[in-house]
């Protein structure tokens, strides 16, 4: 824990020493992440992504993106994109007062970050305050669209969104198969997350005329899942919805399994598709479906996304994951703003991220591509895909466009496979 | 019909979950009837317990049934070092010291863990095929890893109680624990009596830690909300009575999976904790076994 610190500590230290080497010619923009805690090895990922951001920016690369064939910003003399980074602990406090760091002392002219919602939130006040820039690849709640920000953007979909792609890929599914998918059970954790993902599906389960026969929620980290699952059991639901983080997703899938409990669908938030998920449960993860916002299977749709995971494969030594993809957008949509603007002049860099307009080719996630909407901030154009677990790997199946197998209907029973 | 068969279903889970509980309990009671100390890093020990099951079976290949026969002893002696080397010193010291102890080496234990192994989530390997998979009784299904945790705890338990009732260190040990100053009168090691004590606790916390290993997923924290659990059945059960966490154990993990079924899953460990606070309210020294 402590070595953590130090390590991030020298890295800084190293970074800030070596940009002032060239102080010049950088623009410096802060990123804060949750470096130390239990959210340690997920922040390594986003870090990963905005390094090979960073990197494409800053170097040549021989494929079609953006900045990929320039060093540098070139309408700021090929000025050079340096991040500062800063640890939040997983912490609002912390995300807080780093950001206010950031920008009084070390001089950013933006800010990137900070996973957990509940951070960016706090850390995008400061930014608010003072009034810089503040991109977000990489958190979810609803929320942080809605508090009518000047300085806040978002690349990411959020969970609003998500609920409602869930229930479009359900009619879908009804309309594929024939099969009656009404009968819904929404399970989900009792904190902040489970509970708002459950709100907004139970309110489009109205609208859509959906029966909602059971509305479970369960303490995370439960010890036995037992008696959830034997009220799922007796509501007999089409479909399961779940909102729960990979902890208790792998006890339920284990649990299903024990009990015997396979509903037609069982569609799920981003847990399933956390590596240590299918590490865990093997082959008992296939079917189920669950929502990404980037898949890997997607460079058949985009051949651009091959290369760059190859490059990441090369520098980290790693797969490029869904988070590493969501963090990477950011320091790509500052870039891009911070060029056109052609200074870096707070508002000047405002301005231009509001006239952000990049095509879908430049996005790695599925969408047509990355537009703010001036009132909230968020990418207008974002969404989610839904992938189904098969054969132990990911595949998108919805929406159709970028559908790359079909999916399995209906959830097989556990002694069938 | 289905309410009966889920009634039968929360009855059953939950019994088989009591019987872990119990031996995860006893451990602790142990160590605080004999030697007066809290042992707050008690889920700790039960977190070691399943990283070694899950190391035994990804390094050597050993499932975690075969595993436990070498993870108790080792338990053991790690139970006995720590005592040496730390419990030792603040047997005397203040309350408020003991507790900060045994604290702060739950605290030590976890973030090791974190920095060695990471945080990340992993399941044991099965490599006896035979253990895995699950059967249906009329309409009632029950893991047999779930089955074999608790049978195994029961053994577990029933061998722990054997040593303390019915052997000459167990009546040493039962000696220490009624008046530890008399103990050492009629000549008893108090040293070595507690040293025992503790590598007993850890190596049955330990055990009910391998066992769970078999379903439960591994991961640094994972021993904390099993070690609430365990001071709620602890005190439910009387602090220091082996035959109270032996029901205890077996209430707790009935009373969760019924109040979860019949109630709401989302307060189950609110039932949990409230019937303990009932117990503390009524028999506030003794809980429902304690002297």
């Amino acid at each position: 824990m402590k070595k953590g610190i130090v390590v991030v500590c020298t890295l800084a230290l190293v970074l800030a020493l070596g940009g002032m080497a060239f102080a010049e010619n950088v623009i410096k923009i802060g990123a804060i992440y949750p470096f130390t805690g239990p959210m340690a090895g997920t922040a390594q990922m986003l870090k990963d992504g905005v390094e090979m951001a960073v990197d494409i920016i800053n170097n040549k690369y021989d494929f079609d993106f953006l900045f990929a064939d320039t060093e540098g910003l070139p309408n700021l003399g090929g000025a050079k994109i340096e991040i500062i980074w800063a640890d939040s602990a997983g912490d609002p406090k912390t995300g807080m007062s780093e950001a206010e760091r950031l920008i009084t002392s070390e001089g950013v002219v933006a800010l990137i970050g900070c996973y957990q919602s509940s951070v960016t939130k706090t850390a995008s006040q400061v930014a608010e305050r003072y009034g810089i820039p503040f991109v977000n690849g990489d958190s979810s709640s609803p929320q942080l669209t809605e508090r009518n920000f000047k300085w806040f953007f978002r690349t990411d979909p959020h969970d609003g969104l998500y609920a409602r792609q869930q229930f479009e890929h359900l009619i879908e599914l009804e309309k594929q198969t024939g099969e009656s998918l009404r009968r819904l059970a929404i399970v989900y954790e009792n904190t902040e997350f489970g509970s708002q993902v459950a709100r907004a599906q139970e309110a489009l389960a109205k609208e859509y005329g959906f029966q909602v026969v059971e509305k479970l929620a369960y303490t995370t980290g439960a010890t036995s899942l037992n008696s959830e699952v034997t009220r799922l059991m007796a509501s007999k639901p089409d479909v399961v919805l779940m909102a729960a983080y990979i902890s208790d997703q792998i006890l339920f899938t284990k649990t299903f399994k024990t009990m015997r409990f396979a509903p037609k669908v069982w569609h799920n938030t981003a847990a399933p598709g956390e590596p240590d998920f299918l590490k865990s449960v093997g082959d008992d993860g296939n079917y189920l479906f669950l929502r990404q916002g980037f898949c890997a299977d997607q460079v058949v749709n985009k051949p651009v996304i091959g290369q760059i995971l190859e490059e990441f494969r090369n520098k980290f030594g790693q797969e490029m994951l869904a988070d590493a993809v969501r963090s990477f957008h950011a320091p790509i949509v500052l870039a891009d703003a911070i060029n056109r603007a052609g200074s870096t002049d707070p508002e000047a860099i405002r301005q231009a991220l509001l006239e952000t307009d990049i095509p879908g080719d430049y996005c790695l996630s599925p969408w047509e591509g990355i537009k703010f909407d001036p009132e909230t901030g968020q990418n207008i154009h974002s969404q989610y895909i839904i992938c189904q677990i098969q054969d132990q790997d990911f595949y998108t199946v919805f929406p159709s466009e970028f559908a790359t197998r079909e999916p399995v209907f209906p959830f097989p029973s556990w002694d069938d496979r | 019909m289905l309410v009966n068969v889920g009634l039968v279903q929360a009855l059953m889970s939950g019994l088989l979950m009591g019987f872990v509980y119990s031996l995860i309990a006893l451990g602790l009671s142990l160590i605080y009837g004999v030697m007066d100390v809290v042992n707050f890093a008690h889920g700790e020990f039960l977190m070691l317990g399943m990283f070694l099951a899950y190391w035994f079976s990804v390094l050597f290949r050993l499932d975690p049934l075969i595993a436990i026969f070498i993870i108790i002893p080792v338990l053991f002696l790690v139970g006995v070092g720590i005592y040496k080397g730390l419990i030792k010193r603040i047997l005397n010291g203040t309350r408020i010291s003991q507790i900060l102890t045994t604290f702060g080496l739950s605290v030590f234990m976890a973030n090791m863990a974190m920095f060695l192994w990471t945080p990340n989530y992993r399941l044991a390997e099965r490599h006896l095929t035979s253990t895995t998979g699950d059967l249906s009784i009329f309409g009632v299904y029950l893991g047999v890893p779930e089955l074999i945790a608790s049978v195994g705890s029961i053994l577990v338990f029933a061998f722990a109680y054997y040593l303390i009732r019915f052997t000459r260190t167990g009546r040493a040990i039962q000696a220490t624990s009624i008046d530890s100053e008399g103990a050492r009168l009629v000549g008893i090691n108090i040293d070595n009596i507690y040293a025992i004590t503790f590598g007993l606790g850890i190596s049955c916390v330990g055990a009910a830690g391998v066992l769970l290993a078999t379903f439960y997923y591994i991961f640094p924290y994972v021993g904390t909300f099993f070690s609430m659990i365990a001071f709620a059945t602890v005190a439910l059960g009387g602090f220091g009575s082996v035959e109270g966490s032996f029901v205890a154990g077996i209430l707790i993990g009935i009373i969760e999976s019924l109040g979860g079924f019949f109630i709401s899953p989302a307060v189950k460990y609110a039932i949990v904790f409230m019937t303990y606070m009932v117990v503390i309210i009524l028999r506030p020294a003794t809980g429902l076994f304690g002297w």
